[in-house]
Order: structure tokens, then C-alpha cells, then sequence
């Protein structure tokens, strides 16, 4: 007896899920946004906290190769600049990382998984920047590849982190600017000037086309991501979107692609790029690239750094507290 | 001493110009009022996106919840007579 009614109870709460999955498929469907108190899927929240503390990671890791030539920067103008865009990127990870929390996980759980090497980030954060046309690549293509790929996410089914996505965008483009008015410059400069900048070029490319992610051979896009809008384009898709943007611009400035095998297809309208060398793509976000180490020490120096910080900062709270309910 | 926590969260309301409603632009963590005011003018208007913050601790908001959306708003779609579209006025009746 109990037992039947234990499985008629089961069948109950399974035909309660088919039901929930449903309507949270139609609602998607529908173009609607999810909010945190709906009812989702597990793989949905898993997914979300997954992409979403990846890509908050990748903002503020994101700051430390732009950081190293603040104080270098060649004029006030461009100081000035590097700054507020520095400065951008931390609010980034700051809107991300509360887009992360409504889904039930704390921020200090997300840096412990960052600070200890479990959480990932974007493999182009590893690369370093020695030059200053370094500044001006990842503005110009690192920065424009970002855009691609977040435009992109604005349109995904989750309401906070599709209200993310949309003001991080209207803050890229100026990222983007700074960085092509940074290549511009050079390149129009003497002709040391000029080679730094191709430099640059030529070391950002390829990591740049390659943080967009792996072929689509190399990671079929599950129907049901793209299905419940977690995922909006194939890896393939934005990438040659970045690429036929990108190459004009380069053309402009008279900087050149440093792929070989690159050439416009009349028939398809689109730029076919050159073989990746994605052993380097997975030997990076494996931990091997060349600044893996330094960005985690870094993270790890700061964090340990602040800390006195908010200490401080608790105490004061609770002390004016304390004297605000004795008086 | 304490714990190394991320502070308290609190939601942050932007009134754009003046004359118009705050908005909910979304939260900051801080040990205090005054400190999240500071953190949310960092965060949330570095483009002059605003001209007053609002700072409410996240505890404190009570909100309804979307399992009961259907019930708790639903009395209000049979009664289209709170529409002005509902009243049909002959042509020539002007001003109303
Ligand atoms: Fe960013
Ligand atoms: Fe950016």
C-alpha cells in the first residue's frame, strides 16, 4: 500500500517536471527571458553558473596584461584612457559575477574556484604583452572578438545575464575604438612604429581568432543549449563574423594578416582562414600558456593583498553599527 | 577575525534624469549603506547614467512569486471597463 502510493507520488512529481520542462521550453520559444526565481532545468543552472563565472573570470583576469602598461602608457591621453578601460573590465566582472549569484552561488565560492586553479578563463588572458601595440591589438581584436561572441549572448534566454551582455556591449565599442585608434597611430608613425604594430598584429591573431572556441567539429554545439538559448551561434559562425569584419580593418591601416592561406571566397562572401594550430589552443587552457602561472600568482597576490581590506572594512561596519544601537 | 566573506548584497536603483522614476540597474556588495552608494556610482554610472542612487539591502525586498503570476494578477484581465477603449464615444463628442 505505502508503496503505491510512494510511486504513484513519484509519477506525480515526474509528470509535474514534464510539465515544468514545457512550459520553461515554450517560454524560451516564445522569446521570453528566464529569471532566477523560475523554474529551470539542472543542466540550464549548471550550464549558466559554468559559462557565466568563466566569463566573469576572464573580465578581471582580463585586466592584468592591460594593467602592466598603465604606468608606461606613452601620454596622458592614452593613460587616461587605459584606466577608465581597465576600469570597465572589473565592472564587467562585477556585473557578471552578481549575474552568477541569482543563481544560488556565492562570489567568494567563485574566486576560491578561480584562485585555486579549478575554474577556467579565457585562454587569451594568458598570452603576455610586451609591447605597447599590445594595448592596441587586444583593444582592436581581442576586445572586437569579445564583442562578437557577447552581442551574441545578448540574446540568450537568461534574463540576468542577458541584461549583462546588453551593457557590456555599449561599453566595448569604446574598448574596441581606443585599441584600432592605438594600431592606427602606429602605423602610421615611423617605420619602428609601424613594425611594433605589425608585431602585435602578428602575435594576437591567431589567439584571438582561437579564443572564440573550438571548431564545431571539435565541440557539436548540444541542440539543447542552442534549444534553451544558453548558446546562440556556433564557435565557427562568430568567428568568421570577427574575421570578415576584421580584415578590412586591417587592410585600412595597411597591417597584415599573418595567415597565409587567407583569402576572400566569392562564392560563400565570407574570408576562409588558415589551418589553427589548436594543439596550442588546449595546451593553453590547460595551464601551459606562456603567462598561466603569473595571471593565477597575480590573482592569488591580490586577493591576499585586500584582504586586510575588507577586514577593515567589516570591522568599521560593525563598530558603527554597535554605536549606532548603544546611542 | 571574520571570515572572508564578499559582504552584504544590495540592489541598486538609478533615477536617470530628474522627473523620472528610479530604476532597478542591479547590486553591489558592501558593508554599508554609504559604501554601496560609493561602490554603485563606480559601478553603474560611469557614463552619467544617473543623478540620485537608491541602496537597498537584498534581504530586505519582499517580492510576489512567479509560480502564483497566473492568480495574482490574472483578476485584472476580465475587467477591460478600467480601459478607457472600453467605452465607445459617437463621432463628434470631442475633448473626452
Ligand atoms: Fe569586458
Ligand atoms: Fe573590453
Amino acid at each position: 500500500m505505502t508503496f503505491i502510493i510512494i510511486k504513484l507520488h513519484l509519477n506525480n512529481l515526474i509528470m509535474e517536471e514534464g510539465k515544468q520542462l514545457e512550459s520553461f521550453e515554450a517560454k524560451i520559444a516564445a522569446g521570453h527571458k528566464i529569471e532566477p526565481k523560475d523554474w529551470m532545468p539542472e543542466a540550464y543552472r549548471k550550464q549558466l553558473i559554468r559559462m557565466m563565472s568563466q566569463h566573469a573570470h576572464s573580465e578581471i583576469v582580463g585586466m592584468l596584461p592591460e594593467g602592466n602598461w598603465i604606468t608606461r602608457a606613452p601620454s596622458l591621453r592614452r593613460k587616461a584612457i587605459l584606466l577608465a578601460k581597465v576600469q570597465d573590465e572589473a565592472g564587467h566582472g562585477l556585473y557578471l559575477y552578481s549575474a552568477v549569484e541569482t543563481l544560488g552561488v556565492d562570489r567568494t565560492e567563485l574566486l576560491h574556484q578561480l584562485h585555486t586553479g579549478k575554474a577556467k578563463y579565457s585562454s587569451i588572458f594568458n598570452y603576455p604583452t610586451l609591447t605597447w601595440a599590445d594595448i592596441g591589438a587586444i583593444g582592436w581584436l581581442v576586445d572586437g572578438a569579445a564583442i562578437m561572441n557577447q552581442t551574441a549572448l545578448a540574446r540568450g534566454s537568461y534574463g540576468p545575464y542577458s541584461r549583462a551582455m546588453v551593457r557590456i556591449c555599449k561599453e566595448e565599442s569604446f574598448h574596441n575604438r581606443q585599441g584600432y585608434e592605438i594600431m592606427m597611430t602606429l602605423a602610421k608613425g615611423t617605420s619602428e612604429q609601424k613594425q611594433m604594430a605589425q608585431d602585435a598584429l602578428n602575435r594576437w591573431w591567431w589567439p584571438s581568432i582561437m579564443m572564440l572556441g573550438p571548431s564545431d567539429d571539435q565541440s557539436p554545439n548540444s541542440d539543447q543549449l542552442m534549444r534553451w538559448k544558453v548558446k546562440m551561434e556556433s564557435n565557427d559562425a562568430i568567428r568568421e563574423r570577427f574575421i570578415d569584419r576584421t580584415i578590412p580593418q586591417a587592410e585600412f591601416i595597411g597591417l597584415t594578416i599573418p595567415d597565409k592561406d587567407m583569402k576572400f571566397d566569392e562564392k560563400t562572401g565570407h574570408y576562409s582562414h588558415g589551418k589553427i594550430n589548436w594543439d596550442e589552443f588546449f595546451d593553453v587552457i590547460k595551464g601551459n600558456g606562456p603567462c598561466n602561472a603569473k595571471r593565477l600568482k597575480d590573482r592569488n597576490d591580490a586577493d591576499k593583498n585586500g584582504r586586510w581590506v575588507r577586514d577593515a572594512a567589516i570591522a568599521y561596519a560593525e563598530k558603527q553599527l554597535k554605536e549606532k544601537q548603544a546611542s | 577575525m571574520s571570515n572572508d566573506s564578499q559582504w552584504p548584497v544590495w540592489e541598486v536603483f538609478l533615477q536617470g534624469n530628474p522627473g523620472i522614476p528610479h530604476k532597478h540597474v542591479g547590486n553591489v556588495h558592501a558593508t554599508d549603506a554609504e559604501m554601496a552608494i560609493q561602490n554603485a556610482r563606480d559601478v553603474y554610472t560611469r557614463r552619467s547614467e544617473g543623478i540620485s542612487i537608491w541602496v537597498v539591502p537584498a534581504n530586505a525586498i519582499s517580492a510576489s512569486s512567479p509560480e502564483d503570476q497566473g492568480a495574482f494578477f490574472e483578476p485584472s484581465n476580465d475587467k477591460p471597463y478600467r480601459h478607457p477603449t472600453f467605452y465607445k464615444i459617437p463621432e463628434g463628442v470631442k475633448y473626452l
